[in-house]
């Protein structure tokens, strides 16, 4: 129950600090990539917010056992540079410079701009679903 | 608020923004002992990962991203959200970005503002590479023109 109110708090104060920001407008987050046009230093701006409060909320986590509403932490790896990382991340960003969203915006814009918010998440879902199968099957071989 | 040099660039809005996802991925950590990630919990709601966020708390977070932009709409105004032309490129896009954050374990989110606030080696590599071939494939679109 906790854990379906915060997810939900989350949520909404995420998808409207990307609505705030900027960067559910995909011109703006290109601008952003184009260093070498006219460039729109927004998402800087953007990431550099989060990132001080994030910081804080490391911080604070360190001092913490536990989480106040789940029995532990589950954190991610923090260490491990692999192949996959880089290639992934390669590919992320090459799709994040077409389009100009990524995941969170793309699926936040389904409120403001739904007809392309929808062609850009069912291909979203379509590329992870192809990672999923084909990583289903390398792993039965 | 605008500066001189980027006449262009929200700086304010972007900073207020930002605190606010900050402040999201906060509450989550602190509170549901995750990360934020939203390419793991959009895979995660939709089935296409059978590890991560417990499958409520990924669906309710993923459903209330819109909410909240929607909520933003309606007390701030309209908000600006003009997408590619090209639905060719919108659907290569999202096909990219799909495949790219789970084969990179993460995105802008995950990566980006968690990782990176946390000092991870593997999301600084993973930023610093998302930035960097994002640069350069704006750069050769407009190129190609």
């Amino acid at each position: 129950m906790r854990d379906s109110v915060i997810a939900t708090l989350s949520g909404i104060i995420f998808g409207a600090g990307l609505a705030l920001s900027g960067m559910m407008d995909p011109q703006r987050v290109r601008g952003f990539l184009d260093i070498f046009g006219v460039w729109d230093p927004t998402l800087a701006f953007v990431m550099g917010g989060a990132i001080f409060v994030m910081a804080l909320a490391w911080l604070v986590q360190r001092t913490l056992d536990k989480p106040l509403a789940a029995p532990s932490f589950s954190l991610p790896d923090t260490s491990r540079i692999d192949a996959k990382l880089i290639i992934g991340a390669a590919i992320f960003g090459i799709g994040w410079g077409i389009a100009g969203l990524c995941p969170g915006p793309g699926i936040a814009a389904l409120a403001i701009n739904p007809t392309g918010a929808l062609v850009f998440g069912i291909s979203l879902l379509a590329g992870m679903g192809l990672h999923s199968a084909l990583s289903s099957r390398a792993r039965k071989a | 608020m605008t500066i001189d040099a980027f006449p262009g660039a929200m700086p304010l809005e972007g900073l207020i923004g930002g605190l606010m996802i900050g402040l999201s991925a906060a509450i989550f950590l602190l509170g549901s002992g995750r990360i934020v990630g939203v390419s793991g919990m959009a895979a995660r709601a939709f089935l296409l990962a059978k590890s991560g966020t417990p499958l409520s708390a990924a669906i309710l977070f993923v459903l209330s991203l819109p909410l909240g932009a929607f909520l933003l709409q309606l007390l701030h105004g309209p908000i600006e959200s003009s997408f590619v032309q090209s639905t060719a490129l919108l659907i290569a896009g999202g096909l990219l970005v799909g495949i790219g954050a789970r084969v990179g374990s993460g995105c802008t989110s995950g990566h980006g503002v968690c990782g990176t606030s946390r000092l991870s080696p593997r999301s600084l590599v993973a930023t610093a590479t998302f930035i960097a071939t994002g640069v350069a494939t704006v750069a050769a679109m407009n190129a190609v023109g």
